[in-house]
């Protein structure tokens, strides 16, 4: 017999590890830590969402539901997003019910993705993209981002990186880890390129409902980019459901009877609490989802100016629960950084390097955390900077 | 400032008001000096009315009596009720009074140290009052709840340490 190790298929062997993964795992051998390295609310689920769910399995809602989802949610989903974002979905046919937004990205690639075909990855991005594009059997293809563009992306970059094997564009706007936003008439810039070079965009816009100084603008919802568009979103972040894994993807009737396809013979379908629960946070959900969105906005507040005045620039984020400050002035790269402070101060935030290569200097700061704590650990990461810093 | 930010900052200030009045501008995009001069005029339109701790006696005290008593009463020409909820409220044993719709007219919320105690208060202090019709005395068996807080909730982060 070979060894283990190669039985497994190169691709996924060569798949690098998440560079979270290693940190987390240092991370948990540290006692005393205040983490700000968390990616998801740190409000429990409202509790009249968890009251449907509890009212739903009472009654005996504990089957399969339709592959696509249920078709309540998948209408309330359908007229939330027409309402919300200003595109309109045929709920019955161009909706698709998830396990997570993270399915839907699996199930657009591996529908759109044929051998070869390139995707532009903006980066600093969520650390998904570009594995899901390589198991697809795409080669994702890195577009960095800078600070001094606040982190957006511009067709400049895009020109620089488009061949004609392109077929597609990841976007996810307000960005994690960076929180940057996306305005309508950067954006339009970007659907003139992707018009240009006839290309596909997936739309991952889970962070969609967490803006801070005006409304989300959708790449959907923009002329001409509906059918070009799949749009992903779900419950996790602006309704603090991350454990429910529910999430939905709409476009074209097309992509999504060939993405449910993949989707009802590999998952079959959502798990149906999670719907109900979805479901009542659509119906009902808007007063607590606005209610948290105040408190992150004021911890967002006092975060990104208390890394100022620390003296690490922090860029305003506008969107997601992120900040992203520059690490720079303190010589250091992100890991060390990183490392240096989990050790030394026992506060735990993320490389920015674990999100792409251009976030080196940076690091990830999730303001998804009481203010004691983000008061607690900005004081330590003063005195930290203070010794770092010449 | 703006009435928007006076309620932001008073909200910010009944969840904890332990909060610097830096921390607080910070995290409101003002200035220190706006915040301080909002918190000043709101403490003096007493709209502030004190900084104070919520406490669950019971873990340290062995007994703590609450009670929550009906009061009816005659409403008094030109004065209404507020004349006799005076006379009940100055009493330092009383700890909150309301005016009630429904059954009963005034909802009078007593601490003592003992159920004799609150009860001999009752008798003597209350039932006796001059336009008091009539008492019902209702003991308090356990507290869930008060002000918004959960008191055997533990505030535990579940979370993984590190996600992406």
């Amino acid at each position: 017999m070979r060894t283990a190790r190669e039985y497994v298929n190169p691709v996924i062997e060569n798949l690098p590890p998440s560079g979270i993964r290693r940190f987390f795992d240092l991370v948990a051998n540290t006692k005393g830590v205040i983490s700000l390295g968390v990616g998801e609310p740190d409000f429990v689920t409202p509790w009249h969402i968890r009251e449907a769910c509890f009212y739903g399995l009472e009654r005996g809602y504990t089957m399969y539901t339709s592959n696509f989802g249920m078709p309540e949610l998948r209408k309330e989903i359908s007229s939330f997003v027409e309402k919300n974002y200003e595109v309109a979905y045929e709920p019955l046919e161009e909706t698709l019910v998830t396990v997570g937004a993270s399915e839907a990205v699996d199930l657009a690639m591996r529908a759109l993705l044929v051998a070869g075909e390139e995707v532009l990855v903006p980066e600093p991005c969520y650390v998904s993209y570009a594995p899901t594009v390589t198991m697809a059997g795409g080669i994702p293809i890195q577009v960095p981002t800078y600070v001094e563009d606040d982190f957006q992306l511009t067709s400049k970059a895009l020109e620089a990186k488009v061949t004609d094997k392109t077929k597609l564009l990841v976007l996810c706007y307000p960005n994690n880890p960076t929180g940057a936003i996306m305005a309508r008439d950067e954006l339009l810039e970007i659907a003139r390129f992707v018009e240009k070079h006839d290309l596909l965009v997936l739309a991952d816009e889970i962070y969609a409902d967490m803006t801070y100084e005006g409304k989300h603008q959708c790449f959907a919802a923009l002329p001409g980019m509906r059918d070009r568009t799949i749009l992903i979103n779900g419950f996790s972040k602006n309704y603090a459901m991350t454990g429910w894994r529910i999430g939905y993807a709409c476009g074209h009737a097309e992509f999504i009877a060939q993405m449910t396809k993949i989707h009802q013979y590999t998952i079959l379908c959502a798990p149906i609490m999670g719907q109900m629960a979805a479901l009542e946070a659509l119906k009902n959900g808007q007063s607590e989802k606005e209610r948290m969105l105040i408190e992150y906005d004021q911890r967002r507040r006092f975060v990104v100016g208390r890394f100022n005045q620390i003296g690490l620039h922090c860029f305003t984020p506008r969107g997601a629960f992120y900040a992203f400050p520059s690490i720079k002035a303190t010589g250091l790269t992100s890991e060390e950084f990183c490392e240096k402070l989990l050790k030394e101060e026992q506060v735990a935030v993320v490389p920015g390097n674990a999100f792409g290569t251009s976030g080196e200097g940076f690091i990830r700061v999730s303001y998804a955390s009481s203010m004691a704590n983000l008061t607690a650990a900005l004081d330590r990461i003063e005195a930290f900077v203070q010794r770092y810093k010449g | 400032m703006c009435l928007t930010e006076k309620k932001r900052i008073l909200e910010i200030l009944q969840k904890d008001c332990r909060l610097s009045i830096e921390q607080i501008a910070l995290m409101l995009g003002l200035e220190s000096k706006q915040v301080e001069k909002a918190i000043q005029e709101l403490e003096e339109e007493r709209v502030i009315l004190k900084y104070a701790a919520l406490i669950n006696w019971e873990k340290i005290e062995d007994e703590v009596v609450t009670a929550m008593i009906d009061v009816k009463v005659v409403p008094q020409r030109d004065v209404g009720f507020d004349q006799v909820a005076e006379r009940i409220y100055r009493y330092p044993e009383v700890k909150s009074l309301c005016l009630m719709s429904g059954g009963y007219d005034l909802s009078v919320l007593i601490e003592g140290k003992s159920m004799k105690q609150v009860a001999l208060f009752v008798a003597e202090k209350l039932a006796v009052l001059e336009h008091v019709q009539s008492t019902a005395t209702h003991f308090v068996l356990k507290k869930y709840k008060s002000d918004g807080v959960i008191f055997e909730d533990q505030a535990e982060d579940h979370r993984l340490k590190v996600s992406p």
